[in-house]
């Protein structure tokens, strides 16, 4: 104002209300993408579920492959496998349980990642770093919308290498086109949207990242089991149908299996996302004008 | 006529309905001062500052920072400031160019103009060699040098330093202060500061305010400051104490009160380099003999007690500001 350097430069600074928010977008990635080691931990839990559970917990083999006999009865082996497959091909809408599994980690690994977002915003207030950016001009929503914008990038890309290594340990590929991925993808960034404005929201006032793990302790299991990402809805307890059926990450695995399994669904596509659709809008809705308000105390 | 960069009036920030942190402050800030606030813990100068630079709103009361209201025109008022916090709070897995570069996005400057002032900065405050380093790597001095420079990158009309040498060693103090010194002659700026260390903000601060349960206590140049609590002390010993002096030197103009302590006379003078001179001629024209003579000028400590009392503190401050502080003392000293 009074400052001659500061009056030549008025003209190009850039005002709109969403600067810097590839900035601090940008600020998180490179935390990830600069510290390999920390990229290939993020990688190393949905390789673990894959290679371990998922190929331990191995139905098909239980079902067909001459394993299942009954004593006293010669039933030909044909016709167990083919039983077999028809069993896991009604459970899971596919023969194969691992690419049911290794479909339905793909939104695990979306939800996981996102519960993360909170934690780096309760690091960003203790180490000051908070402070800083409210001392700056950039507009308040624009602080929780980048942690949710990184979210998106980092799990995306986490389940992009989710569904790679899946393949590649012996997933059912036969079914995925181009708009099979698209609108998987799709569904997944809804999904991550969602929750990650969740934990933005539920972090933003909290400095205590103890808290911040208690709240992701006490929550993601029960939104990984109560949901179809490892077991299909339908023969789950009606009690818990019912909260499966409201967990958002049904929807996306669900949607997953149909366009990547190409597996019966659980729900029309259409239903799914748009379900998915009004999950995120609804939430970083709220998430942004919530913290909107309290940083702006 | 100077500028005001700061005018505060009856600015109150009470804390849950109860905690009055800062109570009816007026203030105002000329174009061009080095302005300090010194308090005790928790005496309401982080409140003041985090109201100042819009982080916090004032529960009644207004102010204008360069021009702009803090409640109404926030944007405005964070674009014409800078702010250096008391914490370090640059992204220690960036390195220091970035974290510059992150700074000026920030501020919405276009990159092209940032980088060639980032690098101007970094030069100034000599981590050009640093630039591509991790923060993680750097020193305390670096590290509040670095601070320096993000605060800078905007160049603020009106430049927040909170504390800017806290934990660093004397030589790292010194150097700070040399490059504030030179950072607000480059760029004309206000600097609004805090700090603990009185003998600085003696050194440094053209104004000073002494602040304690969210009141102004006193406002001045510290020179008027010390001034005001009565002047300087002579003392002075003699060879023999038949006599007694008393009357004699009371006489003299500028002598506010004496005090003899067997051979010695603590004498309570406004200005000591001129008063105690015609004493010494005095006591000597009577044939007596000065054995001893010293003079006490108050320092800013005197001030500081004097008006925030010297009773010592119960901890005021929270848990959450204790972590923090300990943290900063703690990278300070790497």
């Amino acid at each position: 104002m009074k400052n001659g350097l500061s009056r030549l430069d008025a003209a190009k600074i850039d005002t709109s209300p969403l600067h810097g928010l590839w900035a601090l977008t940008n600020r998180d990635l490179k935390k990830w993408y600069k510290v390999p080691f920390i990229f290939l931990m993020s990688l190393i839990q949905p390789f673990m579920w894959l290679a371990l559970f998922g190929k331990a917990m191995n139905l098909t083999a239980i079902f067909t492959g001459g394993s299942f006999n009954i004593p006293g009865l010669n039933i030909p082996k044909e016709l167990v496998n083919q039983i077999g497959r028809q069993i896991m091909l009604q459970t899971f809408g596919t023969q194969d349980y691992f690419s049911y599994l290794a479909v339905g980690m793909l939104s695990f690994i979306s939800l996981f990642t996102a519960m993360f977002s909170g934690m780096s915003i309760v690091w960003d207030r203790r180490l000051g770093f908070l402070d800083k950016v409210l001392s700056t001009p950039v507009a308040r929503g624009v602080i929780p919308m980048a942690k949710v914008l990184s979210t998106v990038v980092r799990a995306l890309a986490q389940a992009a290498i989710v569904l790679l290594l899946a393949i590649l340990l012996g997933m059912d590929a036969s079914h995925i086109t181009l708009s099979g991925l698209l609108g998987s993808f799709a569904a997944l960034l809804l999904l991550i949207v969602g929750f990650a404005s969740l934990f933005v929201t539920l972090a933003i006032r909290s400095t205590s990242w103890e808290a911040q793990m208690a709240i992701m302790n006490l929550l993601n299991l029960p939104l990984l089991f109560a949901s179809n990402a490892m077991f299909p809805v339908t023969y789950m307890p009606e009690w818990l149908q019912t909260i499966a059926k409201i967990n958002p990450v049904s929807y996306s695995a669900d949607i997953c299996r149909q366009l990547l399994l190409a597996s019966p669904g659980m729900v029309d596509i259409g239903f799914g996302f748009t379900y998915l659709a009004a999950f995120a809008a609804t939430l970083s809705t709220v998430g942004i004008i919530l913290s909107w308000r309290y940083l702006s105390k | 006529m100077p500028e005001k960069v700061v005018e505060a009036h009856r600015l109150t920030k009470i804390f849950n309905r109860r905690v009055k942190a800062v109570d009816n402050v007026d203030l105002e800030i000329e174009q061009g001062e080095i302005f300090g606030l010194l308090g005790p813990n928790g005496a309401g100068k982080s409140t003041m500052i985090n109201m100042l630079t819009t982080i916090l709103k004032p529960t009644s009361g207004t102010a204008k920072v360069c021009g702009y209201d803090i409640v109404k025109e926030a944007a405005e008022v964070r674009r014409s400031i800078g702010v250096v916090h008391q914490e370090y709070t640059a992204d220690e897995d960036l390195t220091g160019l970035e974290n510059i570069m992150l700074c000026a996005s920030l501020y919405g400057i276009p990159s092209s103009v940032a980088k060639q002032r980032a690098w101007e900065l970094l030069e100034l405050v000599e981590l050009k060699d640093a630039a591509k380093r991790k923060v993680e790597t750097y020193s305390g001095g670096m590290r509040r040098r670095l601070e320096l420079a993000c605060g800078l990158i905007s160049r603020p009309t009106l430049l927040f330093l909170d504390e800017p040498t806290l934990g660093l060693d004397v030589q790292t103090r010194v150097a700070v202060w040399n490059y504030i010194r030179r950072l607000k002659e480059e760029y004309d700026m206000t600097i609004f500061m805090t700090t603990h260390y009185l003998e600085e903000a003696d050194a440094m601060c053209d104004r000073i305010a002494i602040i304690d349960h969210g009141r102004i206590l006193k406002v001045g140049a510290p020179s008027e400051l010390k001034a005001s609590l009565g002047g300087d002390i002579v003392e002075i010993g003699v060879d023999g104490e038949k006599l007694d002096l008393t009357p004699i030197i009371t006489e003299i103009s500028g002598v506010k009160e004496v005090k003899k302590i067997d051979k010695l006379y603590r004498i309570k003078v406004e200005r000591g380099e001129e008063v105690a001179p015609a004493i010494i001629d005095a006591i000597r024209s009577r044939g007596v003999t000065i054995s001893k003579l010293s003079m006490i000028k108050p320092t800013l400590d005197e001030v500081y007690l004097e008006y925030t009392g010297r009773s010592l503190r119960e901890e005021q401050a929270s848990e959450e500001e204790i972590r923090s502080l300990r943290r900063t003392l703690h990278r300070a000293r790497k």
